[in-house]
């Protein structure tokens, strides 16, 4: 049997669920039995491949990039799992949401600014009006909430999905887990 | 038992139970270890059916009726756990996530909270709702006290705490809505209330709605198992 492709990606949320995903620790060799890590923050691929079997997407939508980005992993991917509340909920980045990204660029590039005062507007990707969790976007296939989601949800919930056994999800793992 | 208490024996989830006339259906469904869930009851307090998560089945009657206020009739076979009511229950919870800001991630509430447990229990993954994000104040101007809306859910549990067993009256709810809001006094600061300072607001409150200031970054469990205790109490003097 060929092992599935996963492919793992960050949006925006802090890497803490793929920190998480690291604390799998030696389980990760028996994972990397089961799957090839095809695109990943922690691998050097630079272009999202044209078929992933597994996708672990951690953060929010955010930005124009980020709605891109998402779009392009749901055309490519078969299973598309949102990791972590930023994905599942929105989180810590849809705090900003009640405020709006104006003020908050505001108050970072301006206010606060001793120096150099101006709000980014090249190479950087420009905010959305509102953060909002993946699922808002595309269709996504397992929702895996927690902040993080402890390493045992990731190996059992990864496991799982490997080798098509069925997974309880609200055993595992909660909102801000 | 005294001679004229009036026995009625109902069917819940298949299981004969009997119950005396006037007892609430999850009063009954509780003796008889049947778990229905809730969040705007608690024991102690009087019941206002407001959150709707106690919404059973009665056979014969298309009408879900709240468990908590709905009293036990002769043959009545009720049904507490069905993919209908499951289905009922996550919406419920959805629509209280998506209403304010439940961020549980930098909650004080984060692992004692009611509601983040019931969306386990119920088996809620992600909401289906788009959130609200509405922009809500927080009043830190008591003393001891925090009160954030953010996370209140408007259970009234404060405002029953308040007025049954503190005989304070100090909470109550201004609005209509979606534009409720638990309020003390006359919409005045929570510090500058005719709040007693007693506390059993917070240590009732099923999310970090009101939360003790001395608590924050730490566990923060809540305690409101004292009401039964304390109706006892009261009623033997």
């Amino acid at each position: 049997m060929s092992k599935l492709k996963l492919a793992t990606v960050w949006l925006d949320g802090c890497s803490g669920c793929h920190m998480s995903f690291l604390d799998m620790d030696e389980r990760l060799l028996a994972l990397a039995e089961l799957v090839d890590v095809v695109y990943s923050p922690l691998v050097d691929t630079k272009r999202f491949p044209d078929e992933v079997d597994i996708a672990l997407v951690e953060g929010a939508v955010a930005s124009v990039d980020d709605e891109k980005k998402i779009k392009k992993i749901r055309a490519h991917t078969k299973t598309l799992v949102a990791i972590g509340d930023c994905a599942v909920a929105g989180n810590v980045p849809s705090m900003r949401n009640p405020i709006g990204p104006e003020a908050i660029l505001n108050r970072a590039y301006i206010e606060n600014a001793s120096a150099q005062q101006q709000i980014p507007c090249v190479v950087v990707p420009r905010l959305l009006q509102v953060v909002r969790p993946i699922h808002e976007f595309v269709k996504v296939d397992v929702f895996l909430p927690g902040c993080p989601p402890s390493a045992d949800t990731f190996h059992t919930a990864l496991t799982a999905l490997a080798t098509g056994v069925p997974l309880d999800i609200s055993a595992l793992t909660r909102f801000g887990a | 038992m005294s001679e004229n208490v009036e026995v009625k024996t109902l069917v819940i989830d298949g299981q004969e139970a009997s119950a005396r006339r006037g007892q609430t259906i999850l009063e009954v469904a509780r003796e008889n270890n049947i778990n229905i869930p809730t969040l705007c009851h608690l024991e102690g307090l009087s019941d206002v059916g407001a959150c709707r998560l106690c919404l059973v089945e009665i056979a014969g009657s298309n009408k879900l009726l709240p468990a908590c206020v709905a009293t036990v009739s002769e043959g009545m076979e009720v049904s507490t756990n069905t993919e209908r009511l499951a289905k009922h229950r996550r919406t419920i919870l959805e629509l209280l996530f998506a209403e304010r800001n439940h961020i549980c991630s930098v909650c004080v509430a984060n692992g004692h909270c009611e509601l983040q447990s019931l969306g386990q229990s119920q088996g809620l993954t992600h909401v289906r709702l788009p959130y609200r994000n509405p922009e809500l104040t927080v009043d830190a101007s008591h003393e001891r006290f925090t009160l954030d809306h953010n996370r209140c859910i408007l259970c009234t549990r404060c405002v029953r705490v308040c007025a049954e067993i503190e005989g304070a009256h100090v909470w109550d709810v201004m609005g209509r809505g979606i534009n409720s809001m638990v309020i003390t006094d006359l919409n005045d600061d929570w510090g500058n209330s005719s709040c007693t300072r007693c506390g059993k607001c917070v240590q009732v409150c099923p999310t970090g709605a009101l939360f003790d200031k001395s608590q924050i970054g730490s566990e923060h469990p809540k305690h409101p198992d004292f009401l039964p205790y304390l109706n006892l109490m009261r009623e033997a003097q």
